[in-house]
């Protein structure tokens, strides 16, 4: 049962960060597409949800090949910074945030797109720097979506398996998640350790349901 | 809409067909057995026209585990003999037909642009090695080798801590070969698979002679093809097959 708070607090650290990570750059990429007019922008709305169509493990080969230490990004932060991310709780932190991105960015960009534009264009003619409009007006009135939207990334993230197994591994009380010390205790033959994994997984799922139903009443039931 | 799905029907009965016109025969097989047993199911195919042989690899404890869950397995192959154990001790295995195939070394691989020299398996505690891959001693038999190995020079607690856990033992040749651990422990037959990516550094006695022992599954609705697939692996031409893959005789 240790083992399994272990990988619960694990999992929540990595699931937390790649939630965090997602609310600025899912906001950012959502707000900038949906009032930004520019070449290639549908273009680039498909590569960024591309993390939910493909498979985690094309993922997570890609970010192997890329973050790998003889990858190009990754022997570039090597040598400059002696910074190594494969089997690493961040490099955990990285798969389960790409995975989980589509989900913030496309119900940000949908709630920004939703908003009267005289609201928006009302505080500038009242003075309102952009900033201010963005901060003041325009997140306020998306905010609900995109809570939403961070709370199925979360989920998303805490379930996240392909991408991470292949990126992080698998070191216990490290990069070993939950579901990932499912699989492992499964493939071991150790049925007592999965089924309280498993128990302690359904509790998490069930708590942040029920936290989900609390932020944002009568929403995300709707839209989860 | 009606013609796509009246076409789906047909495909999915046109498959479904061609299924249930070969037998099947599942092998389950150790991960070190994979290059070896692609090249001779096409042979046992040729042989034996009538039965398709489907192979599934992974670490030989997984593949229990699959098999004492119900999977349906005819033949499994396994790279020790502890999980082999474990399936006759649940009545999941053919004891009688139970037969040792290969034997197998263990080594210790780096990869091969690498700096750092490796003498013997004590410098493996040295800071200079930060990360061992070795395969996870609770489903692959490689780890468990290899932990028994350690246990017995007193190295194990030493080297734990910089131990990364692979599924199977050809993931702990995959994270030396893209340079990602500083050294990982394998089959000598993995290690030759990948000359130009890693290096034999040293072979590891280990305290058990590594045999690989091959059974029919109790359980098979295919009991004919499966002993027939394990006399066709202790063929001369099988045999022939697995050396050139760098297995030895047991």
């Amino acid at each position: 049962m240790d083992g399994a708070w272990i990988a619960l607090t694990l999992t929540l650290k990595v699931a937390g960060w790649a939630t965090a990570l997602n609310l600025v750059l899912g906001v950012g990429v959502g707000y900038m597409l949906a009032r930004k007019r520019f070449w290639g922008r549908d273009l680039l709305d498909a590569a960024f949800t591309l993390p939910m169509v493909m498979p985690p493990t094309v993922l997570g080969y890609y970010l192997l090949v890329l973050i790998g230490s003889q990858g190009p990004l990754g022997s570039w932060l090597k040598q400059q910074f002696g910074i190594n991310l494969i089997f690493t709780w961040q490099g955990a932190v990285i798969a389960a945030t790409i995975v989980a991105f589509p989900l913030v960015f496309k119900s940000a960009r949908a709630a920004f797109e939703s908003i009267d534009p005289q609201l928006e264009q009302a505080a500038r003619v009242l003075g309102v720097r952009e900033w201010g409009v963005f901060f003041r007006v325009s997140l306020p009135l998306a905010w609900r979506s995109i809570l939403a939207g961070l709370l199925l990334a979360f989920a998303r993230a805490t379930g996240e398996f392909g991408a991470t197994l292949m990126v992080a591994g698998s070191i216990p009380g490290k990069t070993q998640t939950l579901s990932i010390a499912v699989y492992e205790a499964v493939q071991a033959g150790q049925d007592d350790v999965a089924g309280a994994l498993v128990l302690v997984t359904s509790v998490t799922c069930m708590a942040v349901l029920l936290a989900a139903g609390r932020l944002v009443p009568g929403r995300v039931a709707g839209q989860g | 809409m009606k013609s796509v799905r009246l076409g789906l029907v047909t495909l999915a009965g046109a498959v479904l067909s061609f299924a249930v016109s070969a037998a099947e025969l599942t092998v389950s097989a150790a991960a070190s057995l994979t290059n070896a047993f692609r090249e001779l199911a096409p042979l046992f195919e040729a042989k034996f026209p009538d039965t398709k042989v489907q192979l599934n690899f992974g670490a030989s404890g997984a593949l229990l585990q699959q098999i004492a869950k119900g999977a349906p397995v005819d033949v499994f192959a396994s790279a020790d003999q502890e999980n082999m154990d474990q399936a006759q001790a649940q009545a999941l295995v053919k004891a009688s037909d139970r037969r040792n195939f290969v034997s197998n070394s263990l080594v210790v691989i780096v990869p091969v642009p690498g700096s750092i020299v490796l003498k013997s398996l004590s410098d493996l505690a040295q800071p200079a090695y930060k990360r061992v891959a070795i395969g996870l001693p609770a489903s692959v038999p490689a780890g468990r080798y290899t932990k028994a190995s350690l246990e017995e020079q007193g190295l194990w607690s030493a080297i734990e801590s910089k131990m990364i856990g692979a599924q199977n033992v050809r993931q702990a040749l995959d994270y030396v070969a893209r340079g990602e651990v500083d050294a990982g422990f394998v089959y000598a037959t993995d290690a030759a698979l990948m000359p130009d990516k890693v290096k034999v550094a040293l072979s590891v006695p280990t305290p058990t002679p590594i045999l690989y022992p091959i059974a029919p599954v109790a359980a098979s609705a295919n009991t004919d093809a499966a002993k027939k697939f394990i006399e066709f692996i202790m063929s001369p031409k099988a045999r022939g097959v697995l050396a050139k893959y760098g297995f030895g005789m047991p």
